[in-house]
């Protein structure tokens, strides 16, 4: 019996095997090393190695001690080009000039004679800065904070704590923001529109509903870009649109639709639409028509019935949907980037211009790891809220 | 309808329908020309096979189904236009339609939340009100987490809870399992002595409708055929179909030979002519059936006994404990159905002999 | 028992097929695709598969030096010669993800137009971000000036979302010499002097991503200027007939070159192929499918007169232009990003 059973279970592991093996190597792996990305400062370790070690026991306030000097100058004259190179990116995150500074130094430890202790601040000024070595010791990993501080804005000084990276400017945190306005406001104005038509279809026949559906999802089908730019030609200067209202007299400058935020609200809310129908509709169409019915049997007015008593029960769609909708916009990339303005970039944009644009992984990994994790926030508290009010308990 | 339906003239009716016609579209009248008196505090039941109009009239009373013509009248005041939420009516619905995603307590205290009442007042009458249902201390649950008996019961506490006037019933336990019905019937009718309020009850079951109610009004393709007490719609049912749909009986047909006000006579297929209470419409000439009732023919005879009888041979006999059911094939071929109780069988002949049944005159109905 | 010894053997089968397959496996060239990939395979894959016989695969990708490093970290995998922009070269070239190239082997450095020899990769294509106009509504041919002047030409303008060329673009504008832009550009005073410049025009600019916009762009009216890559701008002259002008003055210049990756197993063969590559009667057919600029040096008189005039390499059009410096880019394009990110966000 016991045996039996054990078999059962093996059985059913099995089963799920090749799902969970699946989900590893393309989703938790990936997001593991991207998560993994954001933290881990390898370059100077692997091109500077005395000099991490020296980095990492110094206290970064003044300048560090007489053998992490020695330490740098023999780390660089070993050091190869690869590796210098890799270093030199890194580092050029800080101070652009650092791969002059790097290869410089390198040249003239060459070319010094042998034997003798080289004076690095001789050789360049920038070597007796406390700046310089911050940045070095910033760098020094292998796991660090550097990035994810980056990606926040703020920069870690040794003397002084943790402070803005860029005084009186917040990039990251401003687009972090601006992501989650416009994902929002996608949201909301998609809820807006889908609920009257969702409860229109929970109340047709099957087949209407369904050739309306068909209506709705006729677009879905249609890649994205192709819709995104079937925006442009609607929304620009000279499109269907403006054209249209100009030649009926109701204005007479086109309108600004494109390359702006409405541009990007309106292509994004006609994109996620079907987001939002599918779990409203589920939700609406399992309401019992007849509870509407008892409400106001009851006494309650169509309004107050629609309050208590229709809205709660299709809250769990409205927050489905609304959800859904929410996250998915959050990762857009190609309508912002087609039909917004600069000012209308999300976050996903900068994801990509660091990861294949300008390969600063660190930063971009810190954005995603950011975003992940306010959007399992949300999840989270989606999810308490749900159980607080109790719908589905069964 | 001729028959003044209210029982007593001198109480003004709580609820009038007058010649109410729905139809959905011209082909079909689903209600046809109804006019119906409720009495103040009564229990009056909408019988009826599916289809034959009960529902629809209830869901005119409840305001969810608006006349094509007609009015209908509350307390005197013309309610045909007014919507449902200010009728001050309670509705208990077949399928419970109780709200998932509140407790049995804030389900129960909907009624009261949608009128303000305060919250000392809203929590002792929720509690007098599942008290009343034998519910105390369920106040907590979610429905769902109820039986279908128990859900109903909440149906029921929460349509009481704001002593509505009038408290409508479609088909409430149409859900449930027969001992489950039997139960709530009882406790229903208790509920209903206890309050005085008005019920108006729908539904498709005969004995629910008997059991029940104080006037039952029988429904037949969009017109009542009858409406009086349980009693005499059972004893004296006016028409062929409430004599049929209520309970069993035995159809005689024939062609009545002479009427003389209360009593008529009437010539059956095989000649054999019989007395019985003459029905409306009556006249000599007329095609007509005798109707009786299988537990109205008190024993049977030996052949040749005298009086209203009918000769025939005995089919077969089948022992139900409490009675036993005969069956006879009268001359002419027809079988008749009686049911006797046991100890009115000892003298029975076997099966395929001849007998006589005598019929008592003031049990036999002669419908047109 | 016997199912299980037919899959054995199957897969061992399989795995000497795939091991097979790896030794020794066909040449593998890899580049962009579309138009540009037909060009390159009419006038050099094809032909040099008939001249030796040797076999050609072609694969495409849409750049990233992301691609290249995942490519190279697990061995072998599949891909010899890519055609590779700028920046991809110098960064896989100093992180020695390709090969460091032999030029003598590949026909000498004065084969080559000045600019298409690097130390890791040789020229393949050249490719100018020229000024783009609406000759109906621009009556003259203007300068990267006149895009900077409103007064001169009211309209909206399109530049790329990027701060790569556009800052030089700004530079240019402001009357700095060609030569002294990324000097310029390396200081911070330089850098405050781009931006005040595009402050200028702010309000009128249109930004595109895609290659394909700024055509579009013109077209529909939106914009009176942009900058773009030359070939859409001749192309939308040529093929569609579009009332445009190209702008060839003081354009930025940039190429991509061909790279072999340090894990091919066909060097031989792909020196061979890159050799041929950069002679000139292949090269000369090049621009017929797409006016793509050629990096042999003999090359450009033997292409057809009427495609020359197109080419950012004819002597014409490359008198005043300015090479993208990479290695500039490479170090500035974090802080410079994010700082044109502010910029146009505000």
């Amino acid at each position: 019996m016991l045996k039996g059973q054990r078999g059962g279970v093996l059985r059913s592991y099995a089963l799920i095997a090749p799902l969970f093996l699946f989900l590893l190597a393309t989703f938790l792996l990936p997001v593991g090393m991207i998560l993994w990305r954001s933290v881990s400062d390898p370059e100077l370790r692997a091109a500077l190695p005395a000099t991490a070690a020296e980095l990492s026991s110094w206290n970064g306030q003044g300048l560090p001690p007489a053998a992490a000097y020695a330490a740098l100058a023999t780390d660089l004259k070993a050091v190869d080009g690869a590796s210098l190179a890799s270093l030199s990116r890194r580092l050029s995150y800080e101070n652009p000039g650092f791969r002059a500074l790097l290869q410089s130094t390198k040249r003239k430890l060459e070319a010094a004679p042998a034997g003798a202790a080289p004076d690095l601040v001789a050789l360049d000024p920038q070597w007796g800065a406390n700046k310089t070595w911050q940045a070095m010791k910033r760098a020094a990993g292998p796991v660090g904070i550097y990035h994810i501080l980056s990606a926040l804005d703020l920069k870690r000084d040794y003397e002084t704590g943790i402070g803005p990276a860029r005084p009186g400017q917040a990039l990251y945190r401003s687009i972090i923001l601006r992501t989650f306005m416009i994902a929002s406001t996608t949201a909301i104005i998609a809820l807006a529109l889908a609920f009257p038509l969702c409860a229109f279809l929970a109340r047709q026949s099957d087949r209407v509903r369904n050739l309306l559906l068909l209506m709705v999802l006729l677009p879905f089908w249609t890649s994205i870009l192709v819709r995104t730019t079937a925006w442009l030609a609607l929304l620009q200067d000279r499109g269907v649109i403006n054209t249209l209202l100009m030649d009926m007299g109701v204005i007479d400058q086109p309108m600004k639709l494109l390359y702006n935020r409405i541009g990007v609200i309106i292509a994004l809310v006609h994109v996620m639409l079907p987001f939002m129908i599918f779990p409203l509709l589920a939700s609406m169409r399992s309401i019992d028509p007849r509870l509407f019915r008892a409400a106001l049997s009851l006494g309650a007015t169509p309004f107050y019935a629609f309050r208590r008593v229709y809205l709660p029960q299709v809250m769990p769609g409205v927050m489905a949907g609304t959800l859904m909708v929410f996250v998915v916009t959050l990762g857009f990339y190609v309508t912002p980037m087609l039909v917004g303005g600069p000012g209308d970039q999300m976050i996903s944009y900068y994801i990509a211009l660091y990861t294949t644009g300008t390969l600063n992984w660190g930063l971009a990994s810190s954005l995603g790891l950011i975003l992940l994790v306010v959007t399992l926030s949300l999840y989270a508290v989606q999810n308490a809220l749900l159980r607080r009010s109790g719908v589905g308990v069964r | 309808m001729t028959e003044r339906p209210t029982a007593d003239p001198a109480v003004p009716p709580i609820v009038s329908f007058r010649s109410v016609t729905k139809r959905y579209d011209p082909k079909s009248t689903v209600v046809d020309d109804l006019s119906l008196d409720i009495v103040k505090g009564e229990f009056l039941t909408l019988l009826g096979p599916s289809g034959s109009g009960k529902t629809t009239t209830l869901m005119m009373l409840a305001g969810f189904e608006w006349p094509s013509s007609g009015r209908i009248f509350m307390d005197g005041q013309d309610i045909t236009d007014l919507p449902p939420h200010k009728r001050d009516l309670g509705v208990v619905f077949q399928s419970y339609a109780l709200f998932p995603h509140m407790s049995v307590a804030d389900n129960v205290a909907f009624p009261l939340a949608v009128r303000n009442v305060s919250a000392e007042e809203k929590k002792r009458r929720v509690a007098e009100a599942l008290e009343l249902v034998h519910l105390s201390g369920f106040g907590d649950r979610k429905p769902g987490q109820l039986s279908g008996g128990q859900q109903q019961r909440v149906a029921l506490a929460r349509s009481l809870v704001y002593r509505p006037r009038i408290v409508l019933m479609d088909e409430p336990l149409g859900a449930l399992d027969k001992a489950l019905r039997e139960q709530m019937q009882l406790e229903i009718k208790q509920i209903h002595r206890q309050l005085g309020v008005t019920f108006v009850y729908v539904t498709h079951d005969q004995d629910e409708a008997l059991t029940m109610s104080d006037r039952v009004a029988v429904f037949h393709e969009g017109r009542i055929q009858q409406i009086c007490s349980p009693v005499e719609i059972y004893r004296r049912p006016r028409t062929r179909f409430v004599a049929s749909f209520l309970g069993e009986t035995n159809m005689l047909p024939g062609t009545v030979v002479g009427a003389d006000g209360a009593m008529a006579e009437i010539k059956l297929a095989n000649g054999v002519v019989l007395r019985g209470l003459a029905g409306e419409g009556i006249a000599a000439g007329k095609e007509a059936v005798l109707v009786v009732r299988p537990e109205a023919i008190p024993e049977i005879h030996a052949a040749d006994a005298g009086g209203n009888a009918i000769e025939g041979t005995l089919l077969d006999q089948l022992f139900h404990g409490d009675h036993v059911r005969v069956r006879i094939t009268v001359a002419g071929g027809q079988t008749v159905q009686l049911k006797l109780r046991p100890q009115a069988c000892s003298g029975l002949p076997a099966a395929g002999e001849t007998l006589r049944l005598s019929i008592p005159v003031e049990e036999a109905l002669i419908l047109a | 028992m016997q199912k299980k010894t037919t899959l054995l053997i199957a897969s061992l089968l399989a795995c000497t097929v795939f091991a097979a397959g790896a030794s020794a496996r066909d040449l593998v060239i890899v580049s962009n695709g579309g138009t540009f990939q037909e060009a390159q395979s009419n006038a050099i894959f094809k032909p040099f598969e008939k001249k030796t016989g040797i076999k050609v695969v072609e694969d495409t990708w849409d750049n990233g030096i992301g691609v290249i490093r995942t490519k190279v970290e697990g061995g072998d995998s599949g891909w010899d010669i890519v055609n590779a922009e700028s920046e991809e070269l110098e960064i896989a070239c100093q992180e020695g993800l390709i090969l460091p190239l032999d030029i003598d082997k590949l026909g000498g450095k004065d084969n080559y137009v000045s600019g298409a020899v690097h130390k890791c990769g040789i020229g393949a294509a050249i490719y100018n971000h020229v000024l783009a106009y609406d000759k109906t509504r621009v009556s003259a041919v203007p300068s990267w000036a006149d895009f900077f002047d409103l007064k001169k030409y009211p309209g909206k303008r399109a530049l790329r979302a990027s701060p790569k060329t556009n800052l030089e673009f700004a530079l240019i504008a402001d009357g700095v010499p060609l030569a002294d832009v990324y000097k310029v550009l390396s200081t911070p005073e330089g850098v405050d002097r781009a931006f005040a410049k595009l402050d200028t025009i702010k309000s009128s600019l249109v930004f595109w991503t895609a290659g394909g916009q700024p055509m579009q762009l013109l077209a529909s009216g939106e914009v009176v200027m942009t900058s773009s890559f030359n070939g859409r701008v001749t192309n939308a002259i040529n093929k569609d007939h579009k009332p445009f002008g190209i702008v060839w003055d003081k354009s930025l210049q940039t190429a991509d070159s061909w790279v072999i990756l340090k894990t091919s197993p066909n060097v031989d063969k792909a020196y061979e192929l890159l050799k041929f590559a950069g002679e000139a009667e292949p090269q000369s057919h090049l621009p017929e499918v797409q006016p793509i600029g050629i990096t042999s040096a003999k090359a450009m008189t033997m292409v057809k007169p009427e495609l020359l005039a197109d080419l950012p390499t004819a002597p014409e059009n490359a008198k005043d232009v300015l090479q993208i410096d990479d290695a500039f880019w490479i170090d500035n394009i974090d802080a410079l990003t994010a700082r044109w990110a502010e910029w146009s966000a505000q």
